[in-house]
């Protein structure tokens, strides 16, 4: 099943620094994701979660620091969303996974159609891929959704589904998930864990953000808290219970 | 009944249907008040004479709208690159070096204006604006004011070439202006540049981290308008046999209303190239259409704005989306978008 992945960790980040202006979003992060493992990234709003995951998915670069992907030093100047996506990352975000008004398919391989040397999309070989993804990647069971939907006829969760079997289509090492359950009923809440489970089974990792601690602690092997912009605690799973981390959370969040 | 419902939803996945439906009622009323005139093939003709550059424009502004932004300097560079095609022409006697200048010319405005919009980021319709007023200046400036007769240039074969008679009778640029708009459906429907039009239309954020280059796709788009822009000048300046400083000034809001009335999506992520095609010939026809019925020239505008304004709302009712009204659409029109941030400096 999952094939051998030639290296230690999937990132690893050393003292990395972002500012936006003078503002610190960042401020000597280490950070670290194993091979096959699934990482629950927590801390409150504005704490610096999604900095560190957009400098993982090379949305943009880090002011100061150092970033090795698959035990590889990454030359942060020359990194970007297309570079990631050549090292195995991919990101499914909450709100920003797929084109509302576009066909499945499309959003499938936008940034990455398959084409003729002219650019030439071609779409017969696109939707076939995309049936396959649905239905056995991801084993998708909406009714009446075929990959010529338009992602606006699907569910919340049903959506997180479609961007996760693409990020497993493009055979990534490493998949972000940013918020993928907020705004989701309970049900499609499970659908969004059941994906994030296959992510796991298939061999690969995963940084988890959410700030319903529930389902983060249910998936992942291991909690990174973030707390203005520093990493204030690395636990295990086997360390911890739900109640325990809860109350750990609640510490930081008395301190604002 | 189930079979009605089959036929319904088999005939709603056909591209622009409705606005192809509304040409046709459009076209059949027109027989019936105007017979004389409408029975002959004269009156056609002349359509696919005088339509051709307005239908070249509306081609590429669906692009542009499909993206979520706006151009209006396109009726200026129906001036300018006009002026330069007469001026080298006259200049040099050489027409394909003309051809080739005025499509630069039309490529660098497009350029200019990508970059206000793209790189430093100034809402297209404020950028375009400005440039419309800019290009539309510095050509009467260089042409003082003055028209241009080129009619030296009927016996070249460029003339024959794209605004020639087919067989006696078929105006040539009609052919070109399906030609563009055969080009321009591949194009936004099945290459990549228009599904990255596409998606950076629909959200823009979701272009971007699903690694869309957004800078270099929108000035790419505004050349490429540009461009075609000087084409549809070069066929009108070509048929008129004659550069006039206002050229261009009477086709910007026709060619805003064609697509509009095409289905093109005011909120950016849906376009379409078939139905601008029979918005540009729906608006080409009516003026004709409506002084042949005989109830005079004073109506044109009015029923232009009575189409405009029933395919619009047409469309929205056909496309509504799932738990998206008008009153959301509109927050995300380009105009008002454009509006908002004029109020708000």
């Amino acid at each position: 099943m999952p094939e051998k992945r030639q290296f230690k960790n999937a990132v690893i980040m050393n003292n990395i620094e972002k500012y936006f202006g003078n503002v610190a979003a960042l401020n000597g992060v280490n950070f670290e994701v194993g091979v096959n493992e699934v990482v629950g990234l927590i801390g409150d709003n504005g704490a610096g979660k999604s900095t560190l995951i957009k400098i993982i998915t090379g949305v943009f670069p880090p002011t100061k620091g150092e970033l090795y992907i698959r035990d590889k030093k990454i030359l942060l100047k020359d990194y970007n969303v297309k570079q990631a996506y050549k090292l195995g990352i991919e990101a499914v975000y909450q709100d920003k996974s797929l084109g509302e008004k576009q066909d499945l398919w499309r959003n499938f391989f936008i940034g990455r159609q398959m084409t003729n040397r002219l650019g030439f999309i071609r779409v017969r070989e696109e939707k076939e891929m995309a049936k396959k993804i649905m239905f056995d990647i991801i084993g998708f069971r909406g009714a009446g959704i075929t990959a010529e939907s338009k992602a606006n006829k699907l569910s919340g969760g049903e959506r997180q589904g479609i961007a996760i079997g693409r990020a497993m289509y493009f055979d990534a090492d490493l998949i972000v998930l940013d918020e993928p359950t907020s705004a989701l009923s309970l049900k499609e809440v499970h659908k969004v864990l059941d994906f994030v489970r296959k992510i796991k089974d298939s061999g690969r990792a995963c940084v988890y953000i959410s700030h319903i601690l529930s389902d983060v602690y249910e998936i992942s092997d291991k909690f990174v808290v973030l707390d203005r912009g520093k990493v204030v605690s690395t636990i295990k799973k086997t360390e911890v219970t739900l109640q325990k981390l809860n109350e750990f959370l609640l510490k930081y969040a008395h301190e604002k | 009944m189930k079979n009605i419902k089959q036929i319904i939803t088999e005939l709603a996945k056909i591209e622009s249907l409705p606005i192809i439906l509304v040409y046709l009622v459009l076209m059949g009323v027109f027989i019936i008040t105007a017979p004389k005139v409408f029975t002959s093939y004269r009156i056609y003709m002349s359509f696919l004479q005088t339509v051709p550059p307005l239908l070249i424009l509306a081609l590429g502004l669906t692009l542009i709208i499909t993206a979520g932004e706006m151009d209006l300097s396109f009726s200026a560079i129906i001036a300018f690159s006009g002026f330069i095609f007469c001026f080298i022409f006259r200049t040099f006697g050489t027409p394909w070096l003309a051809f080739i200048l005025a499509l630069l010319s039309g490529a660098l405005v497009g350029y200019i204006n990508g970059l206000l919009v793209a790189k430093v980021g100034v809402p297209s319709i404020m950028a375009t604006l400005a440039a419309q007023f800019f290009w539309n200046g510095l050509t009467i400036l260089l042409s003082r004011g003055l028209s241009w007769n080129i009619k030296e240039i009927r016996p070249y074969f460029i003339h024959t070439l794209f605004v020639g008679r087919i067989g006696g009778i078929v105006p040539a640029q009609s052919l070109w202006g399906v030609g563009v708009a055969v080009f321009l459906w591949f194009i936004l429907n099945r290459h990549t540049f228009g599904e990255h039009i596409l998606f950076i239309g629909d959200n823009v954020d979701v272009a971007r981290v699903m690694g869309v280059n957004v800078i270099a796709t929108k000035i790419k788009l505004f050349v490429f308008m540009g461009v075609i822009s000087a084409f549809a000048a070069i066929l009108l300046t070509l048929e008129m046999i004659n550069f006039w400083t206002t050229q261009g000034a009477g086709l910007l809001l026709p060619t805003i209303a064609a697509v509009f009335i095409g289905g093109t999506s005011i909120a950016g992520g849906y376009g379409t190239v078939i139905g601008s095609f029979f918005g540009a010939y729906i608006v080409g026809s009516l003026e004709a259409g409506v002084v042949a019925s005989g109830i005079g020239g004073y109506w044109t505008r009015l029923v232009t704005g009575l189409v405009m304004g029933s395919s619009v709302a047409l469309n929205i009712i056909l496309h509504k989306e799932k738990g998206k009204g008008l009153g959301e659409k509109l927050k995300e029109s380009v105009f008002l978008k454009g509006l908002y941030e004029i109020k708000n400096k």
